[in-house]
């Protein structure tokens, strides 16, 4: 696989949250806004692109036990790191994303790069991973926060949209309206990639068989 | 000859369509019209007009986007956009009964593959869609009558204009002050279609007597939402009346009806249609009593819609003569 697929394949073709259907936790929760969404969505990538950098250098020295506990570790230094920097730095947002912030340290997205590709490959090809999958989730969570965001109140990364004001629909901004666009913006993915539902369950179909550890029995 | 004649099955042959079903649960929503209209002038009329073009349009749109054969002959959209329309307060502006009709038609419906296949009542879903999106217009209700003081007879007023101060009030739900005969008649605030009990019980008991819906479904609900009520009545002292008032406000007779007898979405044996309708009723109770929402008949409709295929799936019937395998085997 080469370097630029590495980093591409995690923008639409593999989209960590319309493709495989990873982190749905942040997805749903944070993205009431746009600006949380860009927010949440850079967070993580920084996470991401650090922590692949460095599990994938001390990959050799890992032992195979107690891969999870060190990846955790890693992965909460740079949590910890992200939410010192945005409390310094922009304090509003780190007030609006909340727990979520510190729930960065187990978004799967991050745990299953790092088992799935960082601890396999290079550190160039494991940093352009971690950059085209964060920002995969990025483009996923701004789609998802701009469309709340315009629908349900009215403005756009805070700024009034025009022809909007009074035409709100509230729902866009709560739980169930949270699911109802994911599920629209899946649908709209799942059309611009022309992919079609697999005719049998299996791991023909599935985005993540590339990456995948397990031996398929059914092959 | 003809006792000879052998003929592939089925064998029993109607005259019934769905178009002509369609038709006559319309025909039997005529009275609830007519009492919508009466109570809340012109525009409860060219709201239930209005959504069902709306539902009309959408269904056409959506069946040449998919390529599919056209259906709007079958008069569901037109059903649907209907009994949404009845579900809306007569103040709701129009472009929001327009997206509640698109809702219902588009994502209820037809992505799930039109008429048969979807998993809820449209018209339903589309009412808990605009009651979530746009909840303070969902709940202003007009006073009954209140388009005689109206310009323009309240044709072109809606929630939140000036010329409607003061015209508008609480449901009877809420307030609970209205006699059981205004209630009965329909002199009451409320939805457009169901301000007036008298007009739901015709059109519900024509489609009872023309054995288009069955009656369990409607008995059990409001059965069991009224011994519900009796126990509350009798638990913390009130008046036997407010049984009746609990079937006679709200949207109850309206769901019992007309929502929790949709073919589609609800429960095919007896048995379960009973199981639904006493699920109906215990759901609607505990929301208007317990939960922050005045009114809990859309949302127990939705609830057990969802739960209808294992209802089905619980009730379903034996073939005659059918046994397990391994008794055949003994």
């Amino acid at each position: 696989m080469n370097n630029l697929n590495t980093f591409t394949k995690g923008l639409l073709k593999e989209n960590p949250v319309f493709v495989s259907l990873l982190g749905m936790c942040p997805t749903l929760a944070v993205t009431t806004g746009a600006f949380n969404g860009l927010g949440m969505g850079l967070s993580t990538t920084f996470v991401l692109i650090c922590s692949n950098l460095v599990i994938c250098l001390l990959r050799k020295a890992i032992p195979a036990q107690v891969k999870l506990p060190c990846y955790i570790v890693i992965i909460a230094t740079f949590v910890t790191l992200i939410q010192f920097l945005l409390h310094g730095f922009v304090p509003s947002l780190y007030t609006s994303l909340g727990a979520f912030l510190e729930l960065i340290t187990v978004n799967c997205i991050i745990l299953g790069r790092a088992e799935m590709f960082a601890s396999k490959n290079g550190p160039v090809a494991s940093v352009l991973d971690g950059a085209g999958m964060g920002l995969g989730f990025t483009l996923a969570l701004f789609l998802m926060g701009s469309v709340r965001e315009i629908f349900g109140s009215g403005t756009w990364l805070g700024l009034t949209v025009p022809g909007m004001t009074g035409h709100t629909m509230s729902l866009f901004v709560m739980p169930a309206g949270g699911f109802f666009v994911l599920g629209l913006l899946i649908a709209v993915v799942c059309k611009l990639s022309s992919r079609k539902p697999p005719k049998k369950m299996g791991c023909a179909g599935c985005p993540n068989a590339s990456a995948c550890s397990a031996k398929c029995e059914e092959a | 000859m003809g006792l000879l004649t052998v003929s592939p099955s089925p064998h029993v042959r109607s005259e019934m369509s769905t178009q002509k079903i369609m038709l006559m649960v319309i025909l039997a929503l005529v009275p609830a019209i007519a009492a919508g209209t009466i109570v809340f002038g012109p525009r409860a009329l060219l709201l239930v007009i209005f959504c069902a073009a709306v539902s009309m349009m959408t269904e056409l749109v959506c069946r040449k986007l998919m390529q599919k054969e056209n259906t709007i002959s079958d008069g569901s959209a037109m059903l649907t956009g209907v009994l949404l329309a009845l579900n809306l307060p007569v103040t709701l502006p129009l472009w929001q009964a327009a997206v509640g009709c698109i809702f219902a038609i588009a994502v209820v419906k037809q992505l799930f593959g039109g008429l048969g296949c979807n998993f809820a009542n449209p018209a339903i879903t589309g009412r808990i869609f605009l009651l979530l999106s746009v909840g303070s217009d969902m709940t202003t209700w007009a006073k009954p009558f209140y388009y005689l003081d109206a310009p323009f007879f309240g044709l072109f007023e809606t929630s939140g204009s000036a010329a409607l101060d003061g015209l508008t009030g609480a449901t009877p739900l809420v307030t609970g002050d209205a006699g059981l005969m205004e209630l009965l008649l329909g002199n009451t605030g409320g939805s457009l279609g169901e301000t007036s009990a008298l007009a739901l019980l015709i059109g519900g008991i024509f489609l009872i007597v023309t054995k288009l819906i069955s009656p369990a479904t409607p008995v059990a609900y409001l059965g069991s939402l009224a011994a519900l009520t009796f126990v509350q009545v009798l638990i913390t002292g009130g008046e036997m009346t407010d049984v009746l008032y609990a079937l006679l406000s709200g949207g109850v007779l309206l769901g019992a009806f007309f929502m929790a007898t949709d073919y589609v979405t609800t429960p095919i044996t007896n048995k379960g249609k009973i199981i639904f309708g006493i699920g109906c009723g215990i759901l609607t109770f505990v929301i208007r009593e317990f939960a922050s929402m005045p009114e809990g008949c859309s949302f127990s409709i939705l609830l057990m819609n969802l739960l209808t295929p294992y209802i089905d799936r619980f009730t379903m019937t034996k073939p005659v003569g059918a046994g397990t395998p391994e008794k055949e085997g003994a």
